[in-house]
């Protein structure tokens, strides 16, 4: 598992009671759920009006993830960018990292679809993977 | 893998396709299914896949495919099936006319100009951005104001960024997914400006594409002016009153290379209109039945083409139907007929299929003008029930089973969806 | 270094017009042009109207060049394969007093020798032109106004100037100008480089009063008019056939109804004198403006029917006539102050230019290897079947389809890049592609990488039409792109 479930920096310690809202995505409702944490553990989560709405609350809090999808470049190939993603959602603090690196590699044609281009991305314990088939330009 | 097959095209196809995006090839093989042997899919394309192939981010299959898949993975799914069903598939192709049984004209490099017989036409042809054109804005008319769609295809697939400093007008889904995706390739994002008091994406969106990447949202507000001579060099944005009134002198000049649109989408009914099918002034697309056929017989239409939808699922549900249809009617099976004609009632905008029948189950999507949280839905007075929320970004969608109108002899049904007190039987 | 007999500064509608003149002859010459393309100045905007011939008052000089400038229109035509109709006018009148104006307008036409005007009363313009208001007492009507696409014009002009060996140079503003010793001409800086000629023809519009001081030579003051124009959705073809005028006022001959030579109407210019010669812009009062007076005209035609909108600039001189000819330097000639009728006058102040270079001594004798026409372009939208059977037959890339609003094929864009496109918009004014209701949305990138295909124009430097009109910025990844190159 990665590091990216410690808590941010500004977090308040002590048994002070830390509060954050959050805008709901599970549905257009967008409940704005409020969410009160001690040392960092969510004590309680108010707001939602189903218990998805919980749950995100509570990950949102403790450990925000985000899927990653951007191009990597790609020699040979039909079409230059080959699009890719992480195969699960990255801690949130990763994301614009990871997609720096992903500029700094050159796949050869042909990739098929699910292929990894970057396995256990930046020690995060996450492949990148292929989202197509890039076949070799024929007329190269 | 998506790619081109030459064929030699056949002289007597059941079902021709237009359009190879996720309609299109969800109708193909939704004709195949329905026992249609010689299927034609055409796409304009050097790739089948349309506009999924430059999504590359996920969101899409958890209906379909029971899984959230990137475009590009719900575009390869989809064709590999094409393939394995071993449909006929055109790349390339134009089509320049159309008509309802005899079939259509295409151009392509590989076959010409070719006359393609065909029993049965499915339009899937999609839909187009909305432009600058369509909101007039005034000021130089310099370069780098572009859909998001436009950029989108830029960055995604030719691997280039429009600019360095971007201003987003709307707060469509595409416009925030275009925050995110130039935020994550650094570029500067100024916000995203939207005339009404409301965003137009969705809240998952909103917190993924804008807040996590500090984008500032401004609602009512709008970009009043675009400066530069050759080069697009700042913008005036100014806030909108409730009455509607842009105040420009209220406003602040932003510094920025770039504006992108996202301010909807307009379905591409060319062909539609070349065929003279009836259309629906309120979807910008054919009128229906629950067969997804048109108004010419042999002539069916189904995706953004018909309505604009916001889940490509949906698209695909929608495009299998009128597949199946289309490939039923080109094997000589009857259309179901539909008794019951849906018109549009109290805060709904559109609803399709246009008209349904009282011994079916029928899904029925409905776009409502405002949004309402806990309220009801009311079917003339035959039927009605409550919903959760109706809200103007989503398409709301229902299924109605025969059990619904029962008692109901057919005729006309207006559709409102109501607060939830007014929606309770007198 | 480059020595010429003529150089022709600017590559609007006149200088393209001059050069192509020029280049039936055995003279060598010039075309230095400060814009990416031709016509991307003054001539890009213009209204496209070739005036019936009756409108300028004939003690001017741009109202006397209008009749003949008129006539030279059907042959140039026939020879560069551009886009040209004579589809008629009407002069209305709403009152008495505006009814003293269609007279004058009359016997001016008929003292010129115009054919075929006549006045219509308010039934017949009724049963003509039903659009228009029902308050218009009478009309004048001419059926020598024609319309022509003015960026097609320049461009053919131009085409046909280089096969025939005129040299042209684009992106090149003459910073310099050097009278070479014994009067034997003058060396320019332009664009990197120096150009030498023995006779300079400033044809440098907005900018040719600045040119002039360069060299030294005394000419009119110029201004900038603004003008600006709204094109109307495409269902509006037809609502109006012909051009339709108000009564003249003091400065310009009104905000008329164009239907242009596509079909699509037009309504403007507006005419307000600027001193800003780069501002292009649109303004919500324009546009108030100009609806306000067209509504008067055919009060069905609404603002929101607009789909594209833009400003233009005549270059305006101080007595308001044209200025055309010798000046005070030898050798040194000038077109300026070349506004409305300019576009119609354009092949006769060609000609006339020619009679003013020769009187100075330039030699002209006619080239018999000079090819005076081009071959068409090619239109797979509106050519019969047949003919689009046989195009494809010849090449496939004229069955792919680039622009589908347009209906432009890859055939026809890559023969605008082979007959001299360089930018964006050089391809769609000369094929359409990217004019339609999607607005390029489909087919620029398309149109980019055709660009960079057959022009070498890698696709971070493919630019809409002046340097800085860039579309892409940089590579995604930071490897080298414009901002390197450039």
């Amino acid at each position: 598992m990665s590091t990216a479930g410690s808590p941010p920096p500004d977090r308040p310690s002590g048994g002070e009671v830390e509060h954050r809202t959050y805008l709901c995505t599970g549905c257009p409702l967008g409940c704005r759920l409020e969410v009160d944490a001690v040392d960092g553990d969510v004590v309680e989560v108010r707001g939602f009006s189903c218990k998805r709405g919980d749950a995100y609350a509570r990950q949102e809090y403790t450990d925000p993830r985000r899927p990653l999808a951007t191009t990597v470049a790609v020699r040979g190939g039909r079409w230059p960018r080959l699009p890719v993603k992480s195969a699960e959602a990255l801690p949130k603090a990763l994301l614009s990292d990871v997609a720096a690196y992903l500029h700094t590699l050159h796949l050869d044609a042909p990739v098929k679809l699910g292929d990894v281009v970057a396995h256990d991305v930046l020690g995060s314990g996450i492949d990148v993977v292929a989202t197509r088939d890039l076949p070799a330009d024929l007329d190269a | 893998m998506i790619s081109d097959r030459p064929q030699d095209l056949r002289t007597d196809y059941d079902v021709t396709v237009v359009g190879g995006g996720p309609a299109g090839m969800a109708a193909a093989l939704g004709a195949r299914a329905a026992g249609a042997e010689r299927v034609l899919l055409l796409d304009r394309d050097q790739e089948a896949g349309g506009i999924l192939n430059q999504c590359i981010h996920a969101g899409f299959g958890l209906h379909w495919f029971g899984e959230e898949l990137t475009g590009p993975e719900y575009a390869q799914r989809f064709f590999e099936n094409v393939l394995e069903e071993d449909l006929d598939v055109l790349l390339g192709a134009y089509v320049l006319d159309a008509a309802a049984g005899d079939g259509v004209r295409v151009a392509s490099p590989t076959v010409g100009l070719a006359t393609v017989p065909s029993r049965a036409i499915v339009l899937a042809m999609g839909a187009r951005e909305r432009t600058r054109a369509a909101v007039r804005i005034p000021g130089s008319r310099p370069e780098g104001v572009m859909t998001a769609g436009f950029a989108q295809k830029l960055v995604n697939q030719e691997g280039y960024l429009p600019g360095r400093r971007v201003a987003i007008l709307g707060s469509g889904d595409i416009g925030l997914i275009m925050a995110r995706r130039l935020k994550l390739e650094g570029v500067d994002v100024t916000g995203v400006y939207e005339l009404q008091p409301h965003a137009n994406g969705s809240n998952r969106n909103i917190v993924q594409c804008l807040d996590d990447f500090d984008v500032p949202l401004h609602l009512a507000t709008t970009i009043a002016e675009i400066r530069g001579r050759d080069r697009v060099e700042g913008i005036r944005v100014a806030p909108v009153g409730e009455d509607g009134r842009v105040d420009v002198a209220a406003g602040d000049d932003v510094a920025c290379d770039t504006v992108l649109t996202s301010i909807g989408l307009i379905p591409e009914n060319e062909l539609s209109r070349t065929l003279r099918l009836r259309m629906d002034p309120a979807t910008g697309g054919p009128v229906v039945g629950s067969a997804m056929e048109t108004s010419r017989d042999g002539v069916f239409a189904c995706g953004n083409v018909v309505h604009v939808h916001d889940l490509v699922d949906h698209v695909s549900q929608e495009a299998d139907l009128a597949g199946r249809s289309a490939g039923a009617y080109a094997t000589g099976s009857l259309l179901p007929e539909d008794n019951v004609r849906l018109v549009p009632g109290a805060n709904v905008r559109a609803c399709v299929p246009h008209t349904i029948s009282t011994d079916r189950t029928h899904v029925v999507h409905l776009r409502v003008a405002r949004a309402m949280e806990a309220c009801t839905l009311r079917l003339g007075d035959v039927h009605e029930r409550p919903l959760r929320y109706a809200v103007p970004g989503e398409m709301t969608t229902v299924k109605v089973r025969p059990r619904a109108l029962e008692g109901f002899a057919g005729g006309t049904l207006r559709v409102d969806v109501v607060p939830r007190e007014e929606g309770v039987k007198a | 270094m480059e020595r010429h007999d003529v150089a022709v500064i600017g590559a609007g509608v006149v200088g393209a017009a001059l050069a192509r003149t020029l280049s039936l002859t055995r003279t060598s010459v010039v075309l230095i042009e400060a814009q990416s393309e031709a016509g991307f100045g003054t001539s890009k905007a213009n209204s496209g109207i070739i005036h019936a011939g009756h409108h300028g008052d004939p003690a001017t000089l741009k109202g006397a060049l209008e009749w003949p400038g008129n006539q030279a229109w059907d042959a140039l035509a026939a020879e560069l394969g551009f886009a040209f109709r004579r589809i008629g006018e009407l002069t209305v009148a709403f009152d008495d007093a505006e009814r003293a104006h269609l007279d004058l307008l009359e016997a001016r036409g008929r003292a010129k020798g115009v054919p075929g005007l006549e006045r219509w009363d308010a039934e017949r313009v009724r049963r003509e032109e039903p659009a228009l208001s029902h308050d218009v007492v009478e009309a004048l009507y001419a059926p020598t106004a024609g319309v022509v696409n003015p960026y097609e014009a320049c461009y053919t002009l131009v085409e046909n100037a280089v096969r025939n060996g005129v040299e042209a140079h684009f992106d090149a503003p003459v910073t310099a100008v050097e009278a070479l010793e014994d009067g034997g001409g003058f060396a320019l800086q332009a664009g990197g480089r120096r150009i030498e000629a023995r006779y300079v023809v400033n044809a440098a519009g907005l900018y040719g009063d600045a040119l002039n001081a360069l060299a030294g030579a005394s000419g009119p003051r110029l201004r900038a008019r603004k003008g600006e124009e709204y094109l109307l959705d495409k269902r509006l073809q037809g609502y109006v056939e012909r051009l339709v005028f108000p009564a003249p006022s003091a400065t310009s001959k009104g905000t008329l109804i164009i239907p242009t030579y596509d079909g699509t109407l037009m309504v403007g210019p507006t005419a307000h004198e600027t001193d800003d010669k780069e501002d292009l812009t649109t303004t919500a009062e324009g546009a108030a403006e100009v609806f306000e007076k067209v509504r008067r005209l055919a009060p069905g035609l609404q603002p929101s029917d607009t789909i594209a909108q833009f400003a233009g600039l005549r270059a305006v001189a101080e007595d308001d006539d044209f200025h055309v000819g010798a000046t005070d330097v030898p050798r040194w000639l000038q077109a300026l102050g070349i506004q409305s009728p300019g576009l119609t006058a354009a092949p006769v102040l060609a000609e006339r230019l020619v009679a003013a270079l020769a009187e100075q001594g330039l030699a002209l004798e006619p080239d018999p290897d000079a090819e005076p026409t081009l071959p068409p372009p090619v239109r797979f939208a509106t050519a019969e079947p047949v003919v689009q059977e046989a195009l494809v037959a010849r090449d496939p890339a004229y069955a792919t389809m680039v622009c589908r609003c347009e209906w432009v094929t890859e055939g026809e864009i890559r023969d605008a890049i082979a007959r001299g496109a360089r930018t964006l918009d050089g391809i769609k004014f000369r094929t359409r592609a990217g004019m339609g209701r999607c607005q390029g949305g489909f087919c620029r990138l398309r149109c980019m990488e055709l660009l960079e295909r057959d022009a070498g124009i890698a696709l971070p430097d493919v630019r809409k039409h002046n340097p800085g009109s860039w579309v892409a910025i940089a590579r995604v990844d930071g490897t080298p792109g414009r901002e390197v190159t450039s």
